[in-house]
């Protein structure tokens, strides 16, 4: 499938930037007001994450990605 | 259920501004007072630092169409952040689910009879209808709690537990997680691990893999019933690792790319999932249920017994000058059993002052797993040439879409109200059957509407 490529790419891409340009990317401490803010957590809002987990991981067959895909649930 | 959520890979920007070295203790936490009114953080983030406690609690909602899976599921959960930077977290989750839920079997132009999952009693679904079964019903309750803290200025390490039991399941769990500082913080280095004991009781013992449903009211049912079953109860255990790397890219934007590697063994099967049985003989019931001395044949559906999982996963954070906020992740999975999978997730929070309003998409695909089968022939029933299957429509070619919108809004500082509403939708495809088969739905779409609200303090 096209899709597959694509985000096989886009994960590529994602691996080398994170790797390659670690050096040369970032902020100084004092410029961190941004990043700071709640909202620019990753996990914003750990409550919603975890719900949206649950319901994902009962519909569907895949889990995880951004914490452990795990069990902990008898409807999958 | 609970998923395991704990993430031992967050952004390292919240929390450095709480993690200072023990040595340091005494002036901590007026640098870190003079840190934050420098930066404008506000007072909220400043008494966490003291050792605040933090609340969300939050109620969801999550109901299907046509009398299907209903759930209510209250969260409450606590954070508390000390003065040395350790996060103590702990979350209370009770899930509430009744309806009906899909049993497997094809629809068929003649009315069917099944077995209820305990051998007590029948069901049966009119002609040409989705056969569900009416009896699913489950509470669960799961509690899990977390501790992180730093180790130094460059290291920090996560450890937590988790358990969770419903009637027919128990889930125990450990985690661990460790986080390297480098580049000043800009980038972090995450690794974590999750062991996962569950215990599967299910109701009227384990089915055996492909064997068949005893016929309701038949002379032999008890006989035919106890021969469809093994053990009482089995095991299942699952390892989750998780590497990452969460890189600043810029003042406004914050990247994390993960690589999770997940293996479950043991009895991965639903034991209320059958397939049925649809004859290839030429005639009259050509591709309806295949008979055996005038009754159908269902068969308890049978699933390898490992599966090993690999997701890559990215997210992107950006600030808008404006102070809104884009928030873009796609995820890959790939399985041993043949499924790989597509997720692309997008948010938009846009900025109101005191509240806020996130549209949120997301779009997902799967392709089936090789054992995904809607139905069995009676030729592979006969010659015993099949030995897994599953028509589990988690498993089938599948498309799912969600579209929501969430409205916060803050009464003060450390205080928010918050309320989503979503719609969810699941399509499916595959195989459509031969014959009288051809006439039913055999991939009936699923709609569901998600409702939550929610309270911080």
């Amino acid at each position: 499938m096209k899709l597959k490529y694509i985000g096989q790419i886009v994960c590529c891409l994602a691996i080398a930037l994170s790797l390659s340009a670690c050096s040369n990317l970032g902020v100084k401490p004092w410029e961190r007001d941004t990043l700071s803010r709640p909202e620019m957590q990753l996990i914003h809002d750990p409550v919603e994450a975890g719900l949206d987990d649950h319901i994902y991981f009962s519909k569907e067959a895949s889990s995880g990605g951004r914490g452990f895909g795990g069990g902990g649930c008898g409807c999958n | 259920m609970q998923l395991n959520t704990s993430n031992p890979i967050e952004t390292m920007t919240h929390n450095q501004i709480k993690k200072t070295p023990p040595k340091f203790k005494k002036i901590a936490p007026a640098l870190a007072a003079a840190s934050c009114s420098l930066l404008g953080i506000t007072e909220a983030i400043a008494q966490e630092n003291n050792g605040d406690w933090k609340f969300d609690v939050a109620n969801l909602i999550y109901a299907e169409s046509d009398s299907r899976v209903a759930a209510t599921e209250p969260v409450f959960n606590a954070t508390k952040t000390y003065v040395d930077g350790e996060i103590l977290n702990v979350k209370l989750v009770f899930d509430s689910l009744t309806g009906a839920s899909p049993n497997g079997a094809t629809p068929s132009d003649t009315a069917q009879t099944f077995t209820r999952p305990s051998g007590n009693g029948e069901y049966t679904v009119d002609q040409d209808e989705n056969p569900l079964d009416d009896t699913f019903r489950d509470s669960r309750g799961a509690l899990s709690g977390n501790w992180t803290a730093p180790i130094n200025r460059d290291w920090e390490y996560t450890l937590g537990a988790y358990g969770s039991k419903e009637f027919d399941y128990l889930s125990l769990g450990l985690n661990g997680g460790l986080k390297r500082y480098l580049n000043q913080k800009n980038t972090a280095l995450n690794f974590g691990l999750a062991l996962s004991a569950d215990t599967i009781e299910p109701v009227g013992g384990k089915p055996l893999g492909l064997s068949r449903m005893a016929i309701p009211g038949s002379g032999t049912f008890d006989a035919d019933f106890d021969a469809s079953r093994a053990d009482s109860s089995d095991n299942k255990s699952i390892i989750d690792a998780l590497f990452g790397v969460t890189q600043v890219i810029n003042a406004n934007t914050i990247m994390q790319f993960n690589y999770g590697l997940s293996l479950s063994n043991g009895y991965l099967n639903d034991p209320y999932k059958i397939l049925s049985v649809i004859d290839t003989t030429t005639g009259a019931n050509y591709g309806g249920n295949y008979q055996n001395a005038g009754n159908n044949v269902y068969l308890y559906e049978s699933r390898p017994d490992s599966r090993m999982k690999h997701t890559l996963y990215w997210q992107t954070k950006y600030a808008l000058d404006n102070g809104d906020v884009i928030d873009g992740s796609y995820r890959f999975m790939i399985d041993d059993w043949g499924i790989n999978s597509h997720t692309l997730d997008f948010r938009y929070r846009w900025d109101l002052g005191n509240s806020y309003l996130e549209p949120h998409l997301r779009y997902y695909m799967q392709s089936k797993a090789d054992f995904y089968q809607r139905y069995l022939t009676s030729d592979e029933f006969t010659s015993g040439s099949i030995k897994e299957a599953s028509s589990d429509e988690r498993l089938s070619d599948m498309n799912a879409y969600t579209v929501g919108l969430k409205y916060g809004y803050k009464l003060s500082n450390d205080k928010e109200i918050n309320v989503r509403a979503e719609y969810y939708m699941q399509t499916h495809s595959g195989d459509t059957g031969f014959g009288k088969l051809t006439s039913q739905d055999l991939y009936p779409d699923i709609n569901a509407i998600i409702f939550q609200v929610g309270y911080s303090f």
